[in-house]
């Protein structure tokens, strides 16, 4: 058995779990987070997209005994005392969502994204949600999100 | 995945010293095929003994006119250096193909060589530049350190401290990534170097190799045209659903020819 502790969403949080423990279900199961979802666990749709030290990871494809003394941030760590992320409004406004399971990894991956990128053209865009996929085939919204987010985070719509 | 222990090396030495003591533990670095290959139940190891923080393997500097990347620097890094993209900017350019960007931001380069899939991008850049990777034992030449699938000159118990890339005097990488799985189909390494040109492929074969008839060509007529009367062999390369070694042969060169352009921004 492991004991681990992770910063997860601004509060430390000290588990003993399994070595083999996935992330994503230390999150899940664990701290009782499901908005981090767990899609194909072959690490190819990344809808368990978390930060791991500010960064964008496949929650689903590493242990948490290897995040142990990081900061961690899942979906539900981006909404402010009640007011929803940037990037969450415009995924809200532009309806960038169909059934919505993919949504939480689409926005912590699209933060991981920004972050890098603050202005990232169309193809960037494509190429920054590569590890992402949505069941529903509704990429066109959820780019358009994407634009918007950018644009919000640049302080430079509404 | 089969119950395990895992433990973080505080060192390279005691990470060294426990792989000696648990022959059936195994080394991890960003984990991005071991851990999904654990999760398949295909490998089974007792421990993981995590070498992915540890700061002796990270970092990427220009030492003695080489390029120097720390084992466990992640392909993020590489990917977004200014020190790469100043040096070898086809280096940069591979890492950034690799994966996703979330596999990115934990993958290592000294993974991605132990490792040795056939289809992996970083053994196309160190095979087609000729670099060196130095071990806890020894340097291995790039040339005698891919021995085909999955397959290194690693010993049991060796591990790669870091990868040292002569400076070329230019460099390409071109692939044809599936767009499923991401990974090379086929994937062109080309570089020109103080040794001669080189030409790497990645994706096509069991393992990464070089094409020698292409540097023969080229090293006569540097230019997408020298490629033009040339057949690489199909029998050895890779059959699937996806492309039969024909197919794979000439995407091969259409690849060369790319990375050529990219080169002499030349289409013939």
């Amino acid at each position: 058995m492991a004991k681990v502790t992770i910063k997860v969403n601004g509060k430390n949080q000290t588990r003993t779990v399994e070595d083999r423990t996935l992330l994503v279900d230390f999150l899940r199961d664990e701290l009782k987070l499901t908005g981090t979802h767990v899609g194909c666990d072959t690490s190819q749709c990344g809808c368990c997209t978390v930060h791991v030290d500010g960064r964008a990871v496949k929650s689903c494809s590493m242990l948490a005994a290897q995040a142990h003394g990081a900061n961690v941030v899942t979906i539900e760590g981006m909404a402010k005392k009640g007011k929803l992320h940037p990037i969450q409004r415009a995924f809200s406004e532009c309806h960038g969502l169909q059934c919505g399971f993919c949504t939480p990894g689409m926005i912590m991956a699209t933060a991981g994204l920004l972050k890098d990128n603050p202005n990232p053209t169309e193809e960037e865009i494509y190429q920054g949600l590569e590890g992402n996929l949505c069941r529903c085939t509704g990429y066109i919204n959820i780019v358009k999100a994407v634009k918007m987010s950018a644009k919000l985070l640049r302080g430079k719509a509404r | 995945m089969y119950s395990l222990s895992y433990v973080k090396a505080k060192s390279v030495k005691e990470a060294v010293a426990f792989l000696a003591r648990n022959p059936e533990a195994k080394l991890m670095s960003g984990g991005m095929t071991l851990i999904p290959t654990l999760k398949q139940r295909l490998a089974k190891p007792t421990h993981l003994v995590d070498i992915a923080r540890l700061a002796e393997l990270r970092g990427i500097s220009m030492n003695g006119g080489k390029l120097v990347v720390g084992a466990a620097t992640r392909h993020q890094e590489v990917a977004s250096s200014a020190v790469v993209k100043k040096a070898i900017p086809a280096v940069a350019y591979t890492a950034s193909l690799i994966g996703d960007p979330q596999v990115r931001n934990r993958g290592t380069i000294g993974g991605s060589l132990a490792n040795n899939d056939p289809a992996a991008d970083y053994p196309a850049a160190v095979l087609g530049l000729g670099a060196t990777v130095v071990t806890t034992k020894r340097s291995i030449a790039a040339d005698d350190f891919f021995q085909g699938l999955f397959a290194t000159a690693l010993e049991e118990g060796e591990v790669i401290l870091r990868v040292e890339f002569p400076l070329p005097k230019r460099a390409a990488y071109c692939k044809f990534h599936h767009p499923a799985s991401g990974y090379a189909m086929a994937g062109v390494f080309i570089a020109q170097t103080a040794g001669g040109v080189r030409v790497a492929v990645t994706g096509a074969g069991p393992g990464v190799f070089r094409w020698k008839e292409a540097e023969v060509a080229l090293s006569q007529n540097f230019k997408p045209a020298a490629l033009e009367g040339l057949k690489l062999d199909a029998s050895g390369l890779n059959t699937d659903i996806h492309a039969d070694s024909e197919y794979r042969a000439n995407l091969v060169r259409v690849m060369a020819k790319r990375a050529l352009a990219k080169l002499t921004g030349k289409k013939s």
